[in-house]
């Protein structure tokens, strides 16, 4: 389950109906993580590009993960422009116990920052600039030079 | 032919090249001064599966994609 939006996430909304789409689940842990872009460096807010396909594929291994330990994972992302205080990323994993929720959401959103084909830029000054210095070689990067 | 995209950040429209290998992509673009500095931090998808080595052998119609450092959140 990974819902990709345009702008900013709707938070209260998101969370609201992950809770009710797993009700009556049998879950006995639902831990979200909501990543909120801060005032820093001047910025006006970050910007979002994804690479649909590769994000899709690295999601449903991490699902299929989650299936193993008896979890499930829900995600959504922002596409495009995301200002200051708004929120582009919620992350949360649902298990029938705490341990495996709050193990999992860590491992997840690490893996996540590592090799998710999202690149962020910051918006400045009316520009959108790559934020190179914060980000991550994917895992393998560098075979053709 | 084969398609080689350039993903986020990497401002290069696509190229359709006559390769057979991952090898004459990395001679091509090592000669591509728009491509400095991108060659060794970039991940390589063939297909939208990533790949790790540059003994891959391409086909007509494959695609490849380059993919520069990543940070979502």
């Amino acid at each position: 389950m990974l819902y990709l939006y345009d702008g900013a996430l709707d938070v209260p909304r998101i969370l609201k109906e992950w809770y009710e789409q797993e009700a009556s689940s049998n879950y006995g842990a639902y831990i979200p993580f909501v990543g909120t872009v801060r005032s820093e460096d001047g910025i006006d807010g970050l910007s979002f590009d994804i690479y649909e396909p590769i994000l899709n594929s690295w999601f449903d291994a991490w699902q299929q993960k989650a299936k193993e330990r008896g979890a499930i994972i829900k995600m959504a992302h922002s596409r495009g422009d995301v200002m200051l205080h708004e929120s582009s990323y919620i992350a949360a994993v649902f298990s029938p116990k705490r341990r495996v929720a709050l193990e999992f959401i860590d491992e997840f959103v690490e893996d996540f920052k590592a090799s998710a084909p999202i690149w962020k830029y910051d918006l400045k000054d009316a520009k959108r600039i790559y934020a190179l210095d914060r980000s991550t070689a994917i895992k393998g990067s560098g075979i053709l030079k | 032919m084969v398609r080689v995209e350039f993903l986020g950040p990497i401002q290069k429209e696509p190229l359709e090249l006559d390769i057979t290998n991952l090898n004459e992509l990395a001679e091509i673009l090592k000669k591509d001064e728009t491509m400095q500095g991108w060659l060794e931090n970039s991940a390589v998808a063939v297909n939208d599966t990533l790949v790790s080595s540059r003994d891959f052998a391409l086909k007509d119609g494959d695609r490849v994609a380059l993919l520069p450092p990543v940070c979502g959140g």
